[in-house]
């Protein structure tokens, strides 16, 4: 077409990266070597947040699909049982990941007047296959987790286009 | 400079009603972990921190890291207590700020 | 030797059935994801192509060029002046007999009408005035002409979309046609409709062009991927238009 405009992705596809023939990605996820949180880091991590309290199953409800269609995008959502008084509520939740390079995913941090039994949404990144973790810091001191199992498996037809 | 956003939220509600605030916004969050084809690494840009304000008071706030996807979604509850402004703040590691306002009428 | 070469002839074209060459019912794209997926394109306030199609609202009404011309200055409430426009496109322009997509009509009205520069493909801006546009669409089933000057061009396409291509050797039928809904390593493969784009591809992290996709299919075979905007991406755009005739347009979608 004769007004056809200059096109943006074009250096995305490189002769190189289609001679290539394998499946070919011209960003490389995560190189190996490179940095990736460790089950230690993540105990360290709960720890300060918790300054050594014992968290306890329960109260809290972790929801991740089973299998991810894309690492980029999971969906999640986090609701904790709280009567979100003044007295009583949530005033933290904290994700944790054991395998991404930093073990920390997002905290969120609410008022009781997110009303009762609060639910949080949001969508994470996940590395590779790998258990998630939620931590809800409560009013009384008290921690409370839920933990969920996602398996991230990448389409088969990708381009890096 | 301010990047475009989603906000879903109802015009009014009733006092002491519970409501859900769903919000977008467009950013990279390019982690920082991942590599050109040339093998060199791509410079973290991701948003920090979102923090919402209802009639001024701190309803909502979120420490952002790069394990959140590309245009962080955030959805919440808060109750409707007084007509008022709700003030959205998003910042990113190199300092850009956008800020989205909604009134909200409390019958 | 002789044997070979009509076994290698033969092996040029794939040809559906004459009577399965629409896919019946025809499915949405969406339908194909995982419930994840589909969930999140069927909210609107979680769904991230709706980042765009605010933004394209905002295009909508932004004056330009030499005289500030804006969409909104000649097609007014999109909502109304939109509505069902993109569920028969691609279309023949009646004055140049070319076959424009939305990108391409919206490019062409920012060349001809407004005296302003096009837009790129994949810039924000077309991407957000295409979704904004598409979306007003919303629920309608998708009906293309291809008759009398849509002819060429539809039959251009069908060839297209029968022809194997690629090192990979693969014509889009054996995939979208002979195998849709059977998985492919941890995929299920669509039809290959076309009712949910523009769609924000989670792999791509942002909304991307129809075009953007069909480049990534002729990526995914090894063959040439052509440029946005190609003669043989408008016309295969057309006849998956008509393939998927009577679907409701439900962009913008979300696909892995």
């Amino acid at each position: 077409m004769s007004n056809e405009p200059a096109t943006t992705s074009d250096t995305m596809l490189t002769r190189r990266a289609l001679v290539a023939g394998g499946v070919a990605i011209c960003l490389v996820p995560i190189a190996s070597g490179a940095a990736q949180a460790t089950p230690a880091e993540m105990a360290d991590a709960i720890r300060a947040l918790t300054g050594g309290t014992t968290v306890k199953p329960g109260r809290v409800k972790l929801v991740l699909p089973e299998l991810a269609e894309n690492g980029n995008i999971v969906s999640l959502s986090v609701n904790v049982d709280s009567p979100m008084t003044d007295a009583d509520h949530v005033k933290s939740v904290h994700i944790f990941s054991e395998m991404n390079p930093i073990t920390t995913l997002v905290r969120f941090h609410v008022s009781p007047r997110a009303g009762r039994n609060p639910t949080l949404l949001t969508n994470i990144r996940l590395a590779d296959s790998q258990r998630v973790t939620a931590i809800a810091a409560m009013s009384d001191g008290s921690f409370w987790s839920s933990d969920a199992n996602v398996v991230v498996t990448i389409a088969a037809c990708i381009d890096g286009g | 400079m301010p990047q475009p956003t989603r906000i879903v939220l109802p015009a009014s509600a009733k006092k002491g009603e519970v409501f859900q605030i769903k919000t977008i916004i467009q950013h990279e969050m390019e982690s920082g972990f991942r590599r050109n084809d040339r093998g060199v690494a791509i410079p973290r840009h991701i948003i920090t921190s979102f923090v919402v304000t209802y009639a001024g008071a701190e309803i909502f706030r979120a420490d952002v890291f790069p394990g959140v996807a590309a245009n962080p979604y955030f959805a919440f509850t808060t109750t409707a207590t007084e007509t008022g402004e709700v003030v959205f703040t998003w910042t990113d590691d190199r300092g850009d700020v956008t800020t989205e306002r909604r009134t909200l009428t409390v019958t | 030797m002789r044997v070979l070469l009509p076994v290698l002839l033969a092996s040029l074209a794939w040809s559906a059935a004459a009577a399965d060459e629409r896919p019946s019912p025809p499915r949405p794209g969406v339908e194909f994801q995982s419930s994840d997926t589909r969930q999140m394109q069927g909210d609107e306030g979680a769904n991230p192509g709706m980042l765009w199609v605010e933004q394209g609202a905002s295009l909508w009404r932004r004056p330009e060029g030499p005289a500030q011309m804006s969409c909104a200055r000649c097609h007014q409430d999109a909502t109304v002046s939109m509505k069902g426009v993109a569920a028969r496109y691609p279309a023949v322009d009646a004055a140049s007999g070319a076959l424009l997509n939305v990108e391409g009509r919206i490019n062409q009205c920012r060349k001809t009408r407004m005296s302003v520069v096009p837009f790129a493909y994949e810039s924000n801006e077309l991407l957000a005035l295409t979704a904004f546009v598409t979306h007003q669409s919303r629920g309608i089933p998708r009906k293309v002409a291809v008759d009398g000057p849509a002819r060429p061009y539809f039959e251009a396409g069908r060839t297209f979309y029968a022809s194997r291509q690629g090192q990979l050797n693969l014509a889009c039928g054996q995939c979208h046609t002979d195998n849709a809904g059977k998985r492919l390593r941890g995929d299920v493969i669509s039809q290959g409709q076309t009712d949910g784009w523009p769609a924000y591809r989670l792999e791509w992290q942002t909304l991307g062009s129809l075009h953007r996709r069909l480049r990534a299919c002729s990526l995914g075979v090894r063959a040439d991927v052509l440029d946005y905007g190609a003669p043989e991406y408008l016309a295969l755009e057309l006849y998956l238009g008509w393939r998927g005739e009577g679907l409701p347009i439900d962009s913008p979608g979300v696909r892995r």
